[in-house]
Formats: C-alpha cells, structure tokens, sequence
C-alpha cells in the first residue's frame, strides 16, 4: 500500500532534457513541481570528473551512465507473426538514465526539421499524389513549422548551439544549409573549427556538386553564457562525447543550462532513485490523480498532482500510459488505438575510406563536429522519378578516436594477433568515415505495446517492439548510399567500404538510439495519442513530452525537435491550460 | 516609537503605511528603519554564522572551528525562551559593542564586536529594529563548545584588555567621503579583518588585511598591494566580483563563496564602489614580487606535464581561463600569496563557485586528492604559480602532506 504524500500542482516524471525544461517554465509561474526520476543525482564535477571521464572501458564499453536491462528490459520482434523475446541487453540503442537523463551522453547534433517534415503526409501527397504513401503510415504533426520556429531558437540559445544558419527569413545563406526551413536569426555561436577529416569530405562533396555545411553542434565553439545566466566552456575536441559526461561543461545538458538555476528554486524538487510505477486516474478514467513510485528502499509513495507530466524517455512515456490505461493501445490489424501506433526509428548506413597517405588525427574530435551534406534528406529533391519517399544526411563527424573502440581496419584483416595489429596501426591515422542518416516512415505493422509474457521486476508487463526497416526506407537508403559513393570516390581514397542498410532490424550492434513515436501527435484522436500541445487527448491533465511525439522520423537526429517541442508544450501550458485547468486545448 | 515594540505590532504598521497613505507619516520612521536594518544584516553578514545551512534564518547553529575549539553561533531570532526575545536594544547595543551579552554574559569574539564596536548607534538601532521583525524559532543552541580553560566565559575581560578598543568609528577627514564610507563598512559591519588580518597568539588581529590562514584556506592580502593584494584589480572588478563572485578571472569559493551570497551580492553598487576604494587604498604590505622559480627547476618542469594532462582542459594552456566558469590562473593575484593553502585545498578537496543572481552558475572543480600525490600536487602548484609571468614561492609536497592529512 503506497504511502500518500501531500499534493503537488505538477508532478514530472523524468529529469532529463524536456521535464528540466518543462520544470523551469513551470516554476516561473509559481506552481509547485516535483520531478521523479529513477537513475541517480548527477552533475558534471562530482560524477563527470575530469580525471576520469575518459574512462573509455567504464563509460562507452560497460555503459556506466545507460539504463540497464536489469532494471528496465523489453521484448522485440520483427514482425507480428513471430513471438518477441526479451534483449538480454541494449545494443541497438541505448536508452538513458538518471538526472539529465540520455541528454548527458549524447554528441550534440543539433538539428530542426523541416516544414515539409511537419507536414510529411499532405506534402508528400500532394507533390507526389496518394499512391505514392500507400503503404506507408505517414501522419502530419498538427503543427507548422512556423509555429515551432521560436520554441526551436529558445532551446538552441538555451545551449549554446554552434553552427551557421542557411536560411534566414528566406535569404539562403552562403556557408549554411540552404535547404533548412527559414530562421529568424543566427545561432548562438559560430561553427565548431573543422578538423582535417570533415574539411576533406567537404570539399569531396563540393566537387560532385553538393552542398556541406558545418553539423550544428551543443559542443561549443565558444565559451557562452545562456539566457538563464547559466555559463558554459569551450569544447576542447576530447573525443569523449557520446556514451559520456561532459566534464568541461561544453557540451549542453540539463546540467550545464538549467538545472543550476531550477535546482535552487523554492517550488522545486527532484526526487532520485525513484521509478513511477504508474500514472493514477480517477475512477472514469479521465483524470490524473498523481502518480505511484516506488524508491530505492522498495517503499511505494502516492504523489497526488494536479498535472502529470510524462518526460521521460519516447519509449518510457508510451508504455507509462499503457501501463496506467491512459488512451487505447494501438491494434496493427484494425488500425484503432492510438497509444504505440507509429514506432519509428533511423535509417542509417555507412562507408569507410582508406588512405595511404592521409593523417586525419581522428582523436582531436567532438560529438558534433563534422559537415552534413542535406541535398537528399527529406524532401529537398525531386522524388518523382524515384521509388520511395523520405532522404537521409550525409554527416561526416568524426566523433573519436578512441583506443578501444576505434579501429579501422579493412576487410579481410584477422581480428586478432600481429596482423591486426599491424593493420590498426597503420589505418588508425588515415581512415576517413561517414554516413548516411535517413528517415524512418511509420508502417502499419510497425508499432509497440504491452508484452504478452514478460514481465519486470514489479510484475509489470514489458514493453514490446514490433519493428522491421519498411521497404520504403531501405530502398531510400541504398539510393543515398550510391550518393556516397560519389563523394567517397571522389576523394580518391585506396579503398573504400560500405556498410548498406538491409532488413531485418536487428537489436544487438549499436545503430542509433532515436526511438520515436508510440504518443504521437496530431489533429485527429483516432490517429494521435495528444493534441498539437501534446496534451493527452483522453485524460487532458496529462501531457507527454519527448520523442515519442513523433509521428514519424525524419532523417535527423531527434533532440533539437524534442527540446522545442518541451518548450512550445511549456508555453501551452502556461498560456492556455492554467487558465481552465482541466480543459482540453484542442476540440476534440 | 518603543525599540521593543512586538513584531505583530510592526507588521501591522507597516501594513496600515500600505492602506492609509494619510497616516504614513506616523509609521514611515519604522519602515524605513526595518529597511535600513535588513541592510544593516546584509552588511554584517549576520546569516553567515547565524543561519545553517537548511535551516530558519537567524535561527543559530553554525559551527566556528578557532584555534582554541568550537562555538556554535546563537539562535538570534526574537524567540523569548531560545533567543534574544528578551533582550532590550540596549543589551544588544552593548553586545555588538562591547561584547557583553544579556545578564553580562562575556561573549567570544568569534562574534566579531571587534569590529561591530565601530559601528554608528544609528546603524545598530536599525538592526535591532530588524531583528525584532524576524519569525521567531525555538532552536536551543549551545554555544559554547570550548574546552577547558577557554570555555570560561570571564577570561575574555582579560583577553578584551589586551586586545580590545571599544569605540566609534573615525572618519579620515583627509579622505573622502565615499574612502569614508568603505573604511566603515570594511571596518565596522563588514568585519573584513575577522578573516583577512593576521593573527596574534591569543587570535587577535594585528591589523592590516595582509591575510592569514582559517578553516583550511588562505584569505588572501586584500591591501593596495599590487602583486598579492588588489592593487592591480580595477575598482570595475572588485566590485564585479563582491557583486556576482566572478572579478578578473577570478571566482568566488571557499569561505567567502558564503560572504557573496549572503553579504556582498546584497550590498548597493555605491557602497561596493566605496569598499573598492578604499582597500585599494590601503597601504601596501611592503612584500615584493619575489623572483618566479626558473623554468629549468625540475618542479617546474613536471608541473608543466602535470598542468597539462589535468588542468589545461578547462584553465587553458595559457592560464587564462573561461569567463564565469573557470578561473584565470595567469596574474591572479589569489594564485600567487605566499602562504598556498587556498590553492592546495582547492586541488586536494575541489571546490564550488559562489551562486548569485547574476553568476548563477556554480561551477565546480572536482577534487583530485585520489589522482596526484603531494609531490605532483606540490609540482603543478609550484609551476601554476611561477608561470606566465606569475611569480610566488615554490610550495613544499610536506605542506600538502600535512592538508591532505587535515582533511582538506
């Protein structure tokens, strides 16, 4: 029996990126906000120490700072004819924990969407009529771009993000993407300074007629101070960005943007070591109470709130609101349900280039650091004549050169032994990589919900994914492959190696930790999970804020959108909701 | 209007000053005073030792460790049974003082009526008339935790007569008025002296802000002195750094990490420019930059390898730091005080930034006690301080040995 705590005005489950942004416009306005989180307290000099955060072993090997399955497993299959089997441990992705949560160890590429992103299915049936989709389940986001602009820019000035703008207010800028959506102003800092490998890939991709600009980037360019007054360091080219803490606090986190200023706040506080079991709705159905957690002693408190916020991670925030029976879970042979529908992922693939006599010094890295070339994502080129839909970016950033994990070797080299050693030694210095990171369009059959059969360590059911790479997408990833190969030879290297994307998702090597969807967004409740505000369209004082948003991905990474999404939900929010609390923002 | 008025009775009276602009005049004598008392408060840095951390403002129970053993600060609210609710301004007058306490208890100058005796009656009236305005908090505190003989009470009339001078504050009428205004607060409510004078056996200040060692640290020389003291800091910086906690590189921790947020941050930019003044003023020790330790020295030439492998990351190659983040090294007076016990602390134990509304970061180095010994620690120390034309003595790896085994 839970014990029951005095009553909150808003209860945030998970402290990572969107519940500390969600946390401080909140608190602004006086309201009384509790976080919940289930990983430890965490902050750069005390848990991401100088003298041994490039701990490669520790961090990036064992995965120190990574939920582990232990505490939270799920299930996968490919197809809903087979039976899904629990991953004995994360690889594919790798979902976060703790205070800051996956923002802590993330690279920092620091994307927007595109227009044409948010309106992914009247734009592409439009352009390319009806049949074109059919067998996919592409969904506009129930906003615009337009409406997203400024939450886009608070978060990018929230952090400090380097990079050079393409487009403002309609005038293509020279250095920038020419492709992107209009921005109303410059990023916070200029680009990050390119190291040998990405100058080298940009120029490659310039001579076969592209167009690469520098990745926008949360590791500074500069040293910055935020619009909280919160100060931030110059990045240092470390290499120990992804799989890591920042110790140099150049890299934006909750920690270096905000929580020194949230945690000080009065009205606030965050609970640790603290896992929500499950969102309580009174006896109809349609409103929260607060939430059940359980903390680390095995004591089972009730927070009553008058809000819940569901912030944790996409895949998290789904099965929470199936666990608390919080709208319908989505049914792949009817096509009803909302809650799961639309998992989607990233469509990624690679190529590597050998040199002779090149030294790429791969170890002066960051997380962000490199060039993009954007002429194929999305829907920046004509697809008339093509046999799919969706693109992907070309992204040349070197993120490292660590002495465990990077070591280019080409094929045909033993594993092991002298000879590997040999070939280690003598590619370390002159090997150049890049790759392709391509959308994922929802499918019917694609989706997530509840485990038949297993069950976690408090007996509730696990998640289970349902997933496999639609044709559309591996069809749309080999074309950008061949676009590789253009810029790869181009560069005249003495070989090069491709690595394609094909079916089937497997869930053991590492691809990309972007998991979106299953709480989609939308106009339509019998298609989306919360309204354009990310309200739940069936219990209204419950909004769900994260990826899992998404109603599908696009072929960028997902953090900037989520970021601006927490801020245009926080602005919902204050602006709208706390006049009639209750209510539901968008008709129904 | 009667100093011992019931803080009811004041809240209501300013509340009628709020509703009845007619009647404002009776009342805004009150007012005012109340103001000019928080301010008062701020200025003596009353919360730094009354206050704990967590806990009720002014409620006590801070723990001063002296030479001679642990005093607890007091519980100063105006609760009757476990505070000053029943003291009279004028046993307050007198305990701010002369040190003497309700029933003519001999108070201990860890609360620094050394310095508070300089205070105008004006300022200590309005203070009083403050304090009665504070909650109320039943907090019994014992205070006094000295061993014996120091917990004997009356052993500081004796220690007063040597050491001692009750009395006013003396304004230079060769100065002017704002050199006045900082000598004031530097000498009476600021009780800068308490840390930055040096020490005679008994703990007395032997005069002058030359500095000296408390808790582990080195408050450093704060006279005109342009190679230790704040002779080469602009009046601009000093008063950025009371301000914020972050001034010419440098940024506020250890013990006055607490002066800023409590006392310096909260102080007007006048009084903060007048405190600049007025200590750069001050005479300079007559201590010369000694020569730097060459560059050949072997300490040197490790602590270079040391600098940068552990501290070039975030101090930089060149010592010039980030902004509000991480602190110059480069001509940093702090850096370079003959005594290193500030800096050996800082490298065994890490330390945190002052949070303020304007620097809100709080940044941290993290302590690195585990990764280098006291010789490296002693190395990289020697070379920091003797190095982009910094100039200081070598430290010694004995003086860290002896912080490490100190706790700090």
């Amino acid at each position: 029996m839970a014990r029951k705590l005095p009553p909150k005005d808003v209860v945030i489950v998970g402290l990572g990126w969107t519940g500390a942004i969600l946390a401080h416009e909140l608190t602004e306005t006086g309201l009384d906000v509790v976080a919940i989180e289930r990983g430890p307290w965490r902050d750069t000099a005390t848990d991401f120490n100088i003298g041994y955060m490039q701990d490669e072993l520790r961090y990036a090997v064992r995965r120190d700072l990574f939920l582990q399955p232990a505490q939270e497993a799920m299930t996968m299959r490919n197809t809903t004819s087979q039976t899904a089997l629990p991953m004995r441990d994360y690889g594919s992705f790798l979902p976060g924990t703790g205070v800051g949560g996956a923002g802590v160890h993330w690279n920092g590429h620091t994307w927007r969407f595109w227009q044409s992103d948010f309106e992914t299915k009247s734009h592409l049936t439009q352009r390319y009529g009806e049949g074109r989709i059919a067998d996919l389940q592409v969904q506009d986001w129930g906003v615009t771009y337009d409406e997203m602009e400024s939450a886009y820019d608070r978060f990018e000035y929230l952090c400090g993000i380097s990079g050079k703008a393409g487009n403002l207010n309609g005038n293509i800028q020279e250095g920038g993407n020419p492709f992107e959506s209009a921005r109303k102003r410059e990023y916070p800092l200029p680009p990050m300074q390119m190291p040998y490998a990405p100058t080298l890939f940009a120029e490659g991709a310039k001579s076969v007629g592209y167009h690469p600009f520098p990745t926008p980037s949360a590791n500074l360019s500069k040293s910055y101070v935020n619009p909280l007054g919160i100060a931030m360091g110059q990045c240092t080219m470390c290499g120990f960005c992804e799989r890591f803490g920042c110790a140099n606090y150049s890299k934006s986190s909750a920690q270096t943007t905000i929580l020194p200023l949230l945690m000080r706040k009065s009205n606030f506080e965050a609970r640790c070591n603290s896992e929500v079991l499950q969102v309580n709705l009174d006896g109809a159905g349609k409103m929260a109470k607060g939430v059940t957690y359980i903390d680390s002693s095995g004591v089972e408190w009730e927070q009553p709130a008058e809000m819940v916020l569901l912030c944790a991670y996409g895949l998290h925030n789904a099965r929470l609101m199936m666990l608390s029976k919080i709208g319908k879970i989505y049914d792949p042979q009817t096509g009803e349900g909302t809650v799961g529908r639309n998992y989607c992922y990233q469509t990624n693939a690679g190529i590597q280039l050998f040199f002779e006599d090149k030294n790429f010094n791969p170890f002066i890295a960051s997380g962000a650091c490199g060039q993009t070339v954007d002429d194929f994502n999305g829907d920046a080129f004509d697809h008339g004549s093509l046999d799919f839909v969706g693109g992907a970016g070309i992204n040349c950033i070197p993120t490292n050169g660590r002495p465990i994990g990077f070591r280019p070797t080409p094929p045909g080299t033993p594993r092991w032994g002298s000879a590997w050693k040999k070939a280690t030694k003598d590619n370390y210095l002159s090997t150049l990589g890049f790759s392709s990171q391509g959308s994922s369009y929802a499918a019917r059959g694609n989706y997530l919900d509840l485990d038949p059969t297993y069950k976690d360590r408090f007996g509730r059911p696990l998640l289970r994914m349902t997933f496999d790479f639609p044709d559309n997408d591996i069809r749309m990833s080999h074309w950008v492959s061949d676009r590789m190969v253009e810029i790869a030879k181009a560069l005249k290297p003495k070989q090069y190696v491709e690595a394609r994307r094909n079916k089937s998702w497997n869930s053991v090597p590492y691809q990309s930790t972007h998991n979106t969807g299953g709480a989609i967004m939308g106009a339509d409740p019998k298609t989306s999970a919360v309204n354009k505000y990310l309200q739940s369209w069936d219990v209204p004082n419950v909004f769900v804020i994260g990826a899992s948003a998404f109603p599908q991905n696009a072929g960028k990474n997902p953090t900037g959108t989520v970021g601006a999404l927490a801020f245009h939900a926080a602005d919902a929010i204050r602006n709208q909701y706390l006049r009639n609390p209750g209510a539901a923002l968008v008709q129904a | 209007m009667k100093a011992i008025m019931k803080p009811s009775r004041i809240v209501a009276a300013v509340a009628a000053l709020v509703v009845s602009a007619g009647i404002a005049r009776a009342v805004e004598l009150p007012f005012d005073q109340i103001n000019a008392g928080r301010y008062q408060a701020a200025l003596g840095d009353c919360a730094g030792c009354h206050t704990a951390p967590g806990g009720k403002p002014y409620a006590g129970g801070v723990s001063l460790e002296t030479p001679f053993g642990t005093l607890v600060a007091p519980n100063i609210t105006p609760d009757g049974a476990t505070g000053i609710g029943t003291w009279s301004e004028a046993d307050f007058r007198r305990a701010l003082k002369q040190g003497i306490g309700h029933g003519g208890k001999r108070l201990y100058p860890a609360m620094p009526y050394t310095a508070y005796t300089k205070m105008t009656d004006s300022d200590v009236a309005a203070l009083w008339a403050y304090f009665r305005t504070v909650q109320p908090v039943t907090n019994e505190v014992q205070s006094n935790r000295l061993p014996f003989p120091f917990n004997i009470r009356l052993l500081m009339a004796g220690w007063n007569w040597i050491n001692f001078t009750p009395g006013d504050f003396k304004p230079d009428p060769k100065k002017t008025d704002e050199w006045n205004r900082g000598a004031y607060i530097v000498e009476a409510a600021g009780h800068c002296s308490v840390c930055h004078a040096p020490k005679s056996a008994l703990g007395a200040d032997k005069g002058g802000l030359t500095g000296t060692v408390l808790q582990g640290w080195f408050a450093p020389n704060i006279t005109g002195n342009l190679h230790e003291g704040v002779g080469s800091w602009s009046a601009e910086e000093i008063v950025s750094y009371l301000k914020t906690g972050v001034g010419r590189g440098s940024i506020g921790s250890g013990p006055m990490r607490e002066v800023i947020e409590n006392s310096t941050s909260k102080m007007t930019d006048a009084d903060l420019k007048a405190i600049a003044v007025y200590l750069k003023d001050l005479p300079a020790s007559d201590k010369a930059a000694p020569t730097p330790v060459a560059t050949d020295n072997p300490a040197m030439q490790t602590g270079a390898r040391i600098y940068a492998v552990n501290c070039s990351a975030c101090h930089n190659g060149d010592g010039s730091g980030q902004g509000a983040l991480f602190p110059k090294l480069a001509g940093n007076s702090v850096v370079q005080q003959g005594d290193p016990t500030t800096l050996i602390h800082i490298v065994l134990a890490g330390s945190q930034g002052a949070v303020t509304a304007a620097a809100p970061t709080t940044p941290a180095m993290p302590s690195f006690a585990w990764r280098l010994t006291d010789q490296q620690v002693a190395d990289v120390l020697t070379y920091v301080r003797n190095n982009w034309g910094n100039a200081a003595p070598p430290v010694a790896p004995d003086a860290v040995g002896k912080q490490r085994k100190n706790g700090s």
